[in-house]
């Protein structure tokens, strides 16, 4: 009888030598047959892994541990193939962007540039970005907050204030072609106007609206309600407690909420592809004209289809990226230096 | 309940216990709660508006016809490729990415080591930062060369499956490599979700399970998964309405085709998000009406898919005790 309370397991070592083993027969098989390719090789190393990696451990350590070690390899492959695109999507980005990311190409606009030149840049693109951008969040920022007050200091869990509730949710899944359509009907068919820089930021508005009111939420939450009774206690009205008291304390995360808002939208292409013109040159005016933003630039480039055009589309995509970082950036740096100091 | 004890007493001491500012705040408060009511209920009203005009001109099934022909002088259209090509798209992207999004979630959360897991989770997160025109560009410039193997070996060696099956010499602008695509734009919606609910699973089940001497795949199987079933239907949910809405990437991936075609691998297939975009600047006034009511349709459909995903959600809050 065995007094051991712990079965035999694998040696340390014995990954590193199976790793090796698959990728060395992996190989061996690709340069005898050839039918495979890089992708094909990796793919066959990785199964061959799995299967000695099983067929091993059954056999030393028992089934129960044959199959947690396949399952752990699995999740580290799949954190691996999630990663993978990621990584080759910012060297691609990067890689092919930084060509024509120069400061003229910040600085013009693609007026009187023929498709198939090089030369021209990105300057009305990221002037119309920023114009529609901040209309939607000058828009969409006391709106939101103010539902968030309502749900969190007013409702707190009363019928209207489940269905706003409910309705927040389902916005944040409405589809951001959806939101153009139903800005291009209302505010174009119905109500006569043009397709303009200032349509494009109606429809950014709605998508943005749920993020922020839940952000804010949030926030809201945390506040520790010792200080509203506090403040209430002495006296003061309810609503300047929550302007004076309750909004004071969750600004950080609210701003935060509201740049990683601004983020998700400032790359939105769908939307305006419905409520703007593709346009060339510079308008400094949201509400009349053709207006260019940068996700609509990379289409038009894209459209174009000539090599320069598609440097100018890539650059166009490093640019918006760059764009989104500086947001997600400003966004960590408030949230920083509004947080609660000990 | 903290609503005791914020709410100014009934009567008071001296004066009225309502205040004139309280009262107009809360009423700006409600205002704009119902003011996102009313977008809401005014998006479904306004696209119905603008649809019904395509409706009475339709010479055709508007939900069998294939064909997109709304400008003609009898106009024939209707959503029966846009309706299988979206669905198509996001059933691919939903079994590329729910395993690979759970695998990532729990190897986050209960295999990566704890210092490195904040950093993964970033990494993955900002997957959700890249805008889809990006995604669109990245697919057609570099996943379309690159995955153009995978189509030629699933035709050679699983072409007798018809959905894989090409009749075409042609693998690229596929309904398979637009799934691909849409696949890694929605795996950071259903792993943030999931690892949310991982996160949650009460430490005492997790070790109660390795106490008795599971193994960790088992406290995963036993302890984890269970848990966690209703998160992860409701994260890959929100991750289809996601993937069914989603246009421009498709848009720039897919050559528009009006026709149901099961094989996958063949170039061709659209969807009602890409068809939309792509129409948009050549339709005529029948036109329009018809693609605002294909985009209604697809307005309804993740409606509906939003809906029961949150409702899960919702109902788990309820049940389980966790928060």
């Amino acid at each position: 009888m065995s007094t051991q309370l712990r079965g035999s397991i694998l040696p340390k070592w014995f990954a590193v030598a199976l790793a090796g083993l698959s990728i060395g027969s992996a190989v061996m098989i690709e340069r005898t047959t050839s039918v495979a390719g890089v992708g094909g090789t990796i793919t066959l190393a990785v199964l061959l892994y799995l299967v000695l990696q099983t067929t091993w451990s059954f056999t030393v350590e028992g089934r129960r541990h044959a199959i947690d070690r396949l399952f752990a390899t699995l999740m580290y492959s799949s954190f691996v193939i999630a990663a993978l695109p990621l990584a080759t999507l910012i060297w691609t980005v990067v890689s092919k962007g930084i060509k024509e990311l120069d400061m003229n190409f910040l600085s013009h606009s693609m007026r009187s540039v023929s498709p198939s030149k090089p030369g021209g840049g990105v300057y009305h693109a990221l002037l119309g970005t920023l114009e529609q951008v901040g209309i939607a969040t000058l828009i969409a920022v006391p709106i939101g907050i103010l539902t968030a007050l309502y749900l969190v200091e007013y409702a707190r869990g009363g019928r209207l204030a489940k269905a706003i509730s409910f309705f927040v949710d389902v916005m944040t899944g409405v589809p951001s072609i959806v939101a153009g359509l139903f800005i291009y009907t209302a505010f174009v068919l119905t109500f006569g106007f043009d397709r303009s820089g200032f349509a494009a930021a109606l429809a950014l508005t709605i998508l943005m609206l749920p993020v922020i009111v839940r952000a804010t939420e949030e926030m809201l939450k945390i506040v520790p309600a010792d200080l509203r009774e506090a403040s209430l206690a002495l006296g003061i009205p309810k609503w300047k407690t929550i302007l004076r008291i309750v909004l004071p304390t969750a600004i950080g995360g609210i701003i935060t909420g509201v740049m990683l808002a601004v983020a998700r939208v400032a790359g939105e292409t769908a939307p305006l592809l419905l409520t703007t013109f593709l346009s060339q040159s510079i308008n400094q005016n949201p509400f009349a004209g053709p207006q260019a933003a940068i996700p609509t630039f990379i289409w038009d480039q894209i459209s174009s289809a000539t090599p320069a055009s598609l440097d100018r589309a890539w650059a166009g995509a490093l640019t918006l990226i760059l764009l989104i970082m500086v947001f997600y950036g400003t966004a960590k740096l408030i949230a920083r230096y509004y947080a609660p100091k000990a | 309940m903290t609503q005791g004890l914020i709410d100014p007493p009934k009567s008071s001491i001296s004066g009225s216990a309502v205040r004139r500012g309280d009262q107009i705040f809360r009423g700006i408060t409600v205002g704009s709660g119902l003011l996102i009511l009313l977008v809401m209920t005014s998006i479904g009203i306004f696209l119905t508006w603008k649809a019904l005009p395509s409706f009475s001109h339709n010479s055709s099934n508007f939900f069998t016809e294939s064909q997109w022909f709304p400008d003609q002088d009898t106009p024939i259209f209707g959503i029966a490729a846009l309706a299988f090509g979206t669905f198509v798209a996001a059933i691919i992207a939903m079994l590329l990415a729910m395993p690979t999004g759970i695998g990532t979630s729990l190897f986050i959360t209960f295999y990566a080591p704890k210092k490195l897991a904040g950093v993964m989770a970033f990494f993955i997160d900002l997957l959700a930062a890249v805008p889809s025109i990006i995604f669109g560009l990245w697919g057609l410039q570099f996943l379309m060369p690159h995955s153009e193997g995978v189509a030629r070996w699933l035709d050679r060696y699983l072409g007798f499956i018809p959905i894989f099956q090409n009749r075409t010499d042609l693998y690229t602008k596929s309904l398979l490599i637009a799934g691909i695509v849409l696949a890694i734009m929605i795996l950071p919606t259903i792993s943030a979700i999931s690892r949310e609910v991982f996160n949650q699973v009460p430490r005492s089940h997790v070790e109660a399970a390795l106490a008795l001497g599971a193994t960790r795949w088992e406290m995963v199987r036993m302890a984890v998964l269970p848990f966690g079933r209703p998160g992860i239907i409701s994260a890959s949910m929100l991750g289809l309405g996601r993937a069914l809405g989603e246009t421009i990437a498709v848009a720039l991936i897919l050559s528009a085709v009006f026709e149901v075609n099961p094989h996958i691998t063949e170039p061709g297939g659209n969807t009602f998000a890409a068809n939309i975009a792509l129409k948009w600047n050549e339709a005529g006034p029948n036109g329009l009406s018809a693609l605002i009511a294909s985009g209604l349709v697809l307005f309804l459909i993740t409606l509906g898919v939003n809906s029961v995903a949150r409702g899960i959600i919702a109902r788990r809050k309820d049940f389980s005790g966790a928060q």
